[in-house]
């Protein structure tokens, strides 16, 4: 009797080990070249896309300030003590920025972003997927890619960055209070280091990185609501696994533009 | 007889490993309301999304007025597509508007229309499918399931489709409510001259509005080569067949399958 399922065999099962990576990845490739045609080509009317500016950048920014000033008071704690056994504390400002504007800043807005909106968009389109609402999206002649997609990855792109300036700053300003008010380092030594130390290009390498952070939560998370299986684990799964799959893509993104970033900063710098 | 205006040929679909389709022949033809029956989980629902342009076949042909539905550029198909309206079962109101905004949505979406005459259609159809007007302010989380599939059907209805695909529209419904619904799915034909395609399971609907019956059979329960289209006919050849598994399924008559499932 036909059972309507293919008979398996390990023959199956190892192809499958095999196609199902490729499959995921060619896929996950393809919506992302769909949405990019959609961002060159036609973007959704305004009333679509202030709502998701608003989701990612104004529901972002308590979380990002705290998260700012919570690490930028913990670099200082935790370099001070490394810096008074050589005697450099006075060098603490610029020890504590140049990481936060070139690597923590930029990074932590982007895990918090994935945290937050990430997970929020995977389980709002899979609640949609899982609901036919995609599919009546469809039916009324709505690209989903162009009424869902673009506004979310637009509003990553362009909002991630502010974020990692207010991480960035609010960072900063707490790391100076908490070094001058309670480890007692001189304020002046503090910003002169910092100044020294710090330059233009690290702040906006850590800008431009952050863009790229934002386009790929954004997708991962799209990509991940679009392929929500039915019921309410499978909505759940895709929200967590919107927050696994971007921290990863982050960290490799983050690995990437800081060799391409260093190359850059030699040959310009020397 | 006329040119079927959808049609299925040969048409399979397969989601990974699972085959739901096989081979399926279907017409429909202009002004007949044809109902498709069969059990849980046998493909109607996925033959109507085939036939609405929503799914592709994994193999086969799906014509839209003669023409390969493969073969239309995005912009024929997006025009083909809108004279489609679909009921979803679940009526898939988008939770984030409120339902003025769901039936306006595809006008908004496909027409350069003035907000007023919106207003005007949007209003209209509320009336068309029994609902007052101040209803357009609630959002569909504080709907009815009667009031959401008539929200749902007058959203399908704004665009004024040819076509209206209405998948288990009284599924979930008290018996009255499935009755206003049969009657709202006969009003709107008897207005215009719509085709329409119907999911059901429920032999009331069949009797009450079906000019044709198809049945579909799940291929779980088929040899290899065996059709899953297993009657094809008038309600009242279905109600009145003697081919076993047609006749279980309209008269929900359950004693066979269990002396199956004993027998396994």
């Amino acid at each position: 009797m036909s059972t309507g399922k293919l008979h398996r065999t390990p023959i199956h099962w190892l192809g499958e080990l095999v196609i199902q990576p490729v499959e995921f990845v060619g896929d996950f490739v393809l919506f992302s070249w769909l949405t990019f045609q959609w961002v060159f080509s036609r973007w959704p009317r305004s009333s679509v896309i202030w709502p998701a500016l608003y989701q990612v950048g104004v529901l972002s920014l308590p979380v990002v300030v705290v998260t700012g000033a919570f690490i930028g008071m913990v670099l200082a704690v935790q370099s001070y003590d490394q810096l008074r056994v050589m005697h450099l504390e006075s060098q603490l400002g610029a020890v504590v920025n140049l990481t936060l504007v070139k690597e923590l800043g930029p990074v932590l807005a982007a895990t918090m972003l994935a945290g937050r909106v990430g997970s929020a968009i995977a389980a709002e389109i899979g609640t949609m997927r899982v609901t036919e609402q995609v599919d009546a999206l469809e039916a009324l002649g709505a690209d989903p890619i162009q009424y869902l997609v673009v506004p979310r990855f637009l509003g990553c792109v362009l909002l991630i960055p502010l974020l990692t300036v207010v991480a960035d700053a609010i960072g900063i300003y707490a790391s100076w209070l908490f070094s001058t008010a309670v480890l007692g380092v001189n304020s002046y030594y503090y910003w002169n280091y910092t100044y020294q130390f710090v330059t233009l290009f690290d702040v906006s390498s850590g800008v431009f990185k952050s863009v790229f952070f934002g386009a790929a939560i954004a997708l991962v998370a799209c990509h991940r609501g679009f392929n929500a299986r039915a019921g309410a684990e499978g909505v759940g799964t895709a929200a967590t696994q919107t927050f696994v799959y971007s921290f990863v893509f982050i960290l490799f993104l983050d690995f990437l533009s800081g060799v391409l970033l260093s190359q850059i900063s030699q040959w310009l710098y020397g | 007889m006329s040119m079927p205006a959808l049609e299925l040929k040969q048409v399979s679909r397969r989601f990974g490993t699972q085959q739901v389709l096989r081979e399926i022949d279907l017409q429909v033809f202009p002004g007949e309301t044809l109902v498709l029956i069969g059990e849980s989980g046998c493909g109607k629902s996925v033959t109507t999304k085939l036939l609405a342009g929503m799914l592709e076949p994994s193999a086969g042909t799906v014509l839209w007025q003669g023409r390969d539905v493969a073969s239309l550029s995005a912009e024929e198909k997006l025009r083909q597509r809108l004279k489609i309206g679909y009921l979803f079962q679940s009526a898939a109101l988008f939770d984030s508007m409120n339902v003025y905004e769901n039936i306006a949505f595809g006008l908004h979406q496909n027409t350069d229309l003035k907000e007023s005459t919106i207003r005007e259609i949007v209003q209209d159809q509320i009336r068309a499918v029994g609902l007052t007007v101040d209803v357009g302010r609630k959002k569909p989380s504080e709907l009815s399931g009667g009031m959401r599939k008539r929200v749902g059907l007058a959203r399908a209805l704004a665009l004024a489709p040819e076509i209206i695909i209405y998948d288990e529209p009284t599924t979930g419904l008290d018996p009255v409510m499935s009755d206003v619904v049969n009657e709202l799915i006969i009003t709107t034909r008897e207005r215009r001259p719509v085709i329409s395609i119907i999911v059901t399971h429920d032999m009331h609907t069949v009797q009450k509005v079906a000019d044709r019956v198809v049945m579909l059979f799940p291929l779980a329960g088929l040899e290899p080569g065996q059709p899953q289209v297993i009657f094809e006919g008038t309600p009242e050849q279905a109600f009145s067949s003697r081919e076993e598994r047609v006749c279980s399924f309209v008269h929900g008559d359950a004693t066979r399958r269990l002396q199956k499932m004993a027998l396994t």
